[in-house]
């Protein structure tokens, strides 16, 4: 049971950070970035690149990932979804724009960076084992606590920052937001950016756990949905409770159901679905966000 | 005098209309395939059918889309017409003429059932919901005994004759030199079949009350309109159209597997109506004949071949957010 917790944790802390930047992107702009799979797993590969090919320590892959990501999703931010969005009559019309740039993301790692799945060598060596009860590498709790500290940076940045209270008055109402003087382009880049830049920090994580590879992209996308489903969309606690839930009942359902293969997720997904339709706007969400 | 040119100028229009449709019909069904017979590329039959069928699918989105609702649950209904055809051909013996309608005629029941739950969700919540149903589709076709788990089920029989009164409408496609063409036909028959209904759909009372929706489902409640059964009305359409477009695609293939229809080929669906801008009928057609046809031409590049297609739909995108049918808009004024 201990494990089944642990692998629970462990699982909901990274998912919670891919939630949160999907969730910081959407709130922000209404915005549903279906590239966001492909963000992670190009960040990954950046990593990789950095630390395998150029032979750096992992610290120094996991900076370079999150500023590569950063400055992307400012970039992308600036010259794709803001002309889109000021010149088309319906929000959804940028759903085409985030799945063709999940396709133009997909076709660059190709090109880049080859169809192999890739890793890094692990970061700490060593498996912590408590009387056989919870048996737990080392590199995984350290990816797992640097989740969760990132997590908490993200949390006290977004409460207390000049920056972080813009944005947080920006989802809640662009124009009065734009009334009292915040200027709301310049944090609605800043905004994707660093929703971006979540996405890259957890690519860089995991490509020394799990590894990456180009078809990662698409199945990590409807996940982070999910979980942005479950805590409720544009909600940062929404988003992490989220994860964490996704992350527990992945955790529990294999352990227990293992013998009947997929139906775990048949299962989560269907009472995701009855859950939804009782409660519409998930957990912490406003009703028709 | 001032209803007289009114009057005058919509026949003008209907006249217009009626040649532009014998236009589009003389060229999907003679031009197309001389096309085909002089250059000799019989494969742009398979591509073709295929933009016909998914534009069946797609008109069924769009409708969604009509009452203000993003639809990406699609390929759940597609592989369910799939399967609901499948079995009853191979398991049944059952007619594959007859189970075209009745895979239709099945989704349309399952998505009153789904529908009435999740059409109460607005906005991006009934678009996820959708996307997830997609994902409980493949699963479930995955754990049902019936639908033969990830093996799926293979070697269909090609459509038998279709006789009425003993006269024969459609020969029986085994005994075809071409069925290729065959298929071809049939498919863009019922696009044609379908996006007739969809544009008669449009332009009766409900057109009108489904925009009403679009534009304010409160207010059109307030006066009288009963929203829900409009919802519900739409989604049944829009996924029989789903599910007829799934029961031929597997005629075709000959065979289905749980992952013949994905999340992919779901938001497919919404970039071809996307495309084509959800403003006109038929923008879905446009936009499934670029974006499939487009991506088969696109692949002499090899392995750019993706970076060149997503490039120029971000180019389009850029250029023309609303769809390329908005283009239309220009000329008339906007609207």
């Amino acid at each position: 049971m201990e494990q089944i917790l642990a692998n629970g944790l462990y699982l909901g802390a990274q998912y919670a950070l891919i939630a949160l930047g999907l969730t910081l992107i959407f709130s922000l702009m209404n915005v549903l970035n279906f590239a966001h799979g492909q963000m992670y797993v190009f960040s990954g590969f950046v990593c990789y690149t950095v630390v395998v090919q150029l032979g750096l320590p992992f610290i120094v892959g996991l900076v370079v990932a999150a500023v590569v990501l950063a400055v992307m999703g400012g970039l992308i931010e600036k010259f794709l979804f803001r002309p889109v969005i000021r010149r088309s009559k319906r929000d959804e019309s940028t759903m085409l724009l985030a799945a063709g740039i999940a396709f133009f993301l997909d076709a660059l790692i190709l090109l880049l960076f080859g169809e192999k799945q890739r890793g890094i060598p692990k970061v700490v060596n060593g498996v912590f084992n408590w009387d056989f009860r919870l048996i737990m590498p080392y590199d995984r709790i350290l990816i797992c606590v640097l989740a969760i500290a990132i997590i908490v940076s993200f949390i006290l940045f977004m409460q207390y920052s000049k920056a972080g209270r813009a944005m947080r008055a920006l989802a809640q109402d662009r124009m009065a937001a734009q009334l009292m003087g915040v200027d709301v382009d310049r944090y609605s880049m800043i905004g994707f950016a660093m929703g971006a830049m979540l996405a890259g920090l957890v690519g860089a994580l995991l490509v020394s756990i799990t590894g990456v590879n180009l078809g990662m992209g698409g199945p990590t996308s409807i996940k982070a949905f999910l979980m942005i489903m479950i805590g409720g969309a544009g909600v940062i606690s929404g988003a992490i409770i989220g994860g964490f839930i996704l992350g527990m009942m992945e955790s529990v359902g294999l352990s227990v159901l293992s013998s009947y293969g997929d139906v775990t997720y048949l299962l989560i997904f269907a009472s995701l679905m009855i859950f939804l339709a009782i409660r519409p706007q998930g957990l912490m969400g406003k009703p028709w966000g | 005098m001032n209803t007289n040119t009114e009057t005058m100028a919509a026949k003008g229009s209907v006249t217009a209309r009626i040649l532009g449709m014998a236009a589009f019909l003389a060229l999907v069904f003679v031009a197309v395939p001389m096309f085909i017979a002089a250059t000799g590329r019989s494969d742009f039959y398979y591509t073709l059918t295929s933009v016909a069928l998914l534009a069946i699918g797609a008109a069924g989105v769009w409708l969604t889309f009509y009452i203000g609702r993003i639809n990406i649950g699609q390929g759940a209904y597609a592989l369910m017409g799939g399967y609901v055809s499948a079995i009853l051909i191979t398991q049944a013996g059952v007619s594959f003429w007859l189970t075209l309608p009745l895979a239709g005629i099945f989704c349309a029941v399952i998505s009153v059932l789904i529908g009435l739950p999740i059409l109460r969700l607005r906005g991006v919540y009934f678009a996820m919901v959708t996307l997830v149903l997609t994902e409980v589709a493949r699963l479930t076709a995955l754990a049902l005994p019936i639908t033969n788990g990830a093996k799926g089920i293979t070697s269909i029989p090609l459509p038998g004759e279709l006789s009425v009164l003993g006269i024969t409408l459609i020969p029986d496609f085994s005994t075809l030199q071409n069925p290729r063409q065959a298929f071809y036909m049939v498919a863009v028959a019922l696009m044609v079949l379908v996006y007739l209904v969809l544009w008669r759909i449009v332009n009766t009372r409900l057109g009108h009350l489904c925009r009403s929706l679009q534009q304010n489902e409160e207010l059109s409640a307030s006066i009288g309109v009963n929203t829900t059964w409009l919802r519900i009305l739409a989604y049944a359409i829009s996924s029989f159209f789903g599910g007829v477009a799934g029961a031929m695609f597997v005629s075709i293939s000959q065979s289905i597997y749980p992952s013949s229809f994905v999340v992919q080929d779901s938001v497919n669906f919404v970039l071809y109506c996307f495309l084509g801008g959800l403003g006109y009928v038929f923008g879905p057609m446009l936009g499934t004949l670029l974006l499939y046809f487009g991506w088969d031409l696109l692949s002499v590049f090899k392995q750019y071949q993706l970076l060149i297609y997503s490039g120029s739909m971000i180019a389009l995108m850029l250029i023309l957010p609303n769809g390329i049918l908005s283009l239309l808009d220009k000329k008339e004024g906007g609207k």
